[in-house]
């Protein structure tokens, strides 16, 4: 029970407002410790596993390139973009988004769009210009209440195409886990059953990105 | 043949050009502090595999010293104004997107062609890392394609690269510190104590009971782990196993294929999963640090409830 400590402490830390960083290491030093082994141990596998999972770093390789193109204006092209066609609104333009990014997901082509790739230059500035050309000028808090929306609208998207994939980790940690259980099972078997959870999603979200662009679209009172 | 090392190696250098070039800026009065945390990041890329366990839990804790007590300060390497930057965007029109599309196009053609593709006898990508090794070549092409296309300086990409990276700020060191948390928890075994837990604590009598502890145990260990990676394993060989499949009769793919997807719902509601929900509300600059996992919230909470429905009727046809 004592090596539950730690997890109590990253969330606990995490709602307090703590910096997450230093959460993340004392937690890790206690959860180690309350299950027996010595600072040095914990400290290594800590040190062994970041070192494993440079990969998740990678993609901040794109923000030279993204800075250059916002330098020579890629965002007021975006927002311009948008507002010369006025049938565009946020809703249409999330809702297409929404299903691009499941169905690219769901051909294993998870890295061609992201919060870093197409979110912040690219889809954010259209959805608040996608506002802006019917309700003219908005203020911050509504600024700040689109872009989380674009943002969230990538992840539902990825997250409930990707599954469908055949060669996604997930899929293959399922075929793997389940081999070691004694059952042994296609990655296609389990790839289908992501299918009805990826229509749902689409709905689920689209309805909320439908609702959102009503109020967006109405203007300030 | 490229190898996801020679990306490291890439990245490496970018990250210590960002250290360069805090330091020598005298607008950002935390420079020093901002030189060493790109500087310790820089060499974890370049020289990792070469500091022993123990010295990689060194670096990283430095590097949370270093972000963590204090903050970082952010560069603002100067640039065109707003009306400059209309301009530009005027002059150049949709010309502007042709770089951006250039990655995706790389990745696209890496993901899918790329690996097939032989050089010297052997893969000319490194097998199953074709996908970032592609994201990185594209970067670097988009940028070859962007400077002289859009007249940008030469030193545009790394200031600028070092303005939105300083945006990003301690957040970019999150996701990974979080991956090793994952890997300690492992180690401690908390895993096991949590599906214990929950396989006691819970009534099992019912299939619905059963399919609700599965489904929502998925997504609580998600968000208390930031991975839903973590807690299949865990609430699989103490929930779906024994029960769901043992005891009822379940569908072994349709069971352990809608469980993850209820994982999933947890990772859209939990700050531990950082690259989603933490490094946009900086990209994005959010003033509310739970911005984006409120604007998941309300659509992973029905998903939830809709992948219990559907593990209670699909994976289980086969006894009515």
């Amino acid at each position: 029970m004592l090596i539950l400590l730690g997890v109590a402490l990253v969330v606990v830390g995490f709602a307090v407002g703590f910096n997450p960083l230093l959460v993340v290491v004392v937690s890790a030093l206690v959860t180690g410790m309350a299950a027996g082994h010595t600072p040095l141990e914990v400290l290594a596998t800590f040190g062994k596993a970041f070192n494993q999972n440079r990969n998740i770093s990678v993609v901040f390789l794109v923000l030279p390139v993204i800075g250059v193109l916002e330098r020579a204006g890629l965002q007021e092209r975006a927002r311009s973009l948008i507002a010369g066609f006025r049938t565009i609104s946020i809703a249409r333009l999330l809702i297409g988004y929404l299903g691009f990014r499941q169905l690219t997901a769901a051909l294993g082509l998870i890295s061609i769009a992201g919060q870093a790739q197409t979110i912040r230059p690219l889809v954010a500035p259209m959805a608040e210009a996608a506002v802006e050309a019917r309700v003219g000028p908005i203020d911050e808090p509504r600024r700040q209440a689109i872009r989380a929306m674009t943002a969230a609208t990538d992840n539902v998207g990825v997250f409930f195409g990707e599954d469908i994939f055949l060669a996604i980790g997930s899929i293959l940690l399922m075929v793997g886990f389940l081999s070691q259980s004694g059952i042994v099972l296609e990655p296609l078997q389990l790839s289908v059953w992501a299918i009805p959870t990826a229509i749902a999603a689409f709905a689920i979200h689209g309805g909320r990105i439908i609702l959102f662009g009503r109020r967006q679209d109405r203007p300030t009172p | 043949m490229i190898k996801l090392s020679f990306v490291f190696i890439v990245a490496g250098l970018i990250f210590a050009a960002y250290a360069v070039l805090s330091a020598l800026d005298k607008t950002n009065p935390k420079r020093w502090r901002n030189a060493l945390f790109w500087g310790l990041f820089a060499a974890s890329f370049l020289a990792g595999d070469h500091f022993g366990d123990l010295g990689n839990g060194v670096l990283v804790v430095a590097l949370a010293v270093t972000a963590g007590v204090g903050t970082l300060g952010r560069g603002e390497p100067a640039g065109p104004s707003a009306a400059e930057k209309h301009a530009s965007a005027a002059r150049f029109g949709n010309g502007l997107f042709v770089p951006a599309l250039v990655i995706p196009a790389v990745v696209l053609f890496g993901s899918l062609v790329g690996k097939h593709m032989h050089m010297g006898g052997g893969p000319l990508l490194e097998p199953k890392q074709e996908t970032l090794i592609s994201l990185a070549i594209g970067a670097m092409i988009a940028l070859a394609v962007a400077l002289p296309l859009l007249r940008q300086p030469l030193g545009a990409p790394l200031q600028e690269g070092r303005r939105l990276m300083d945006t990003v700020g301690w957040a970019a060191l999150l996701p990974q510190m979080l991956a090793a948390l994952g890997a300690v928890f492992t180690l401690a075994g908390v895993g096991k104590v949590v599906g214990g837990m929950v396989a006691a604590g819970i009534p099992m009598d019912s299939r619905a009971a059963a399919v609700a502890a599965y489904c929502i145990g998925m997504a609580a260990f998600t968000m208390i782990t930031g991975n839903a990676f973590a807690a299949f394993p865990v609430m699989t060989a103490g929930v779906a196993l024994p029960f769901l499949i043992g005891k009822f009769g379940g569908d072994p793919a349709a069971v352990c294929a809608i469980g993850m997807l209820s994982g999933f719902c947890g990772t859209l509601m939990t700050p531990l999963a950082a690259n989603f929900n933490v490094v946009p509300v900086r990209l994005l600059n959010l003033d509310d640090r739970y911005g984006v996992i409120r604007a998941q919230a309300p659509t992973a909470i029905p998903l939830l409830i809709v992948n219990m429905v559907l593990m209670y009727v699909l994976a289980f046809r086969a006894h009515g």
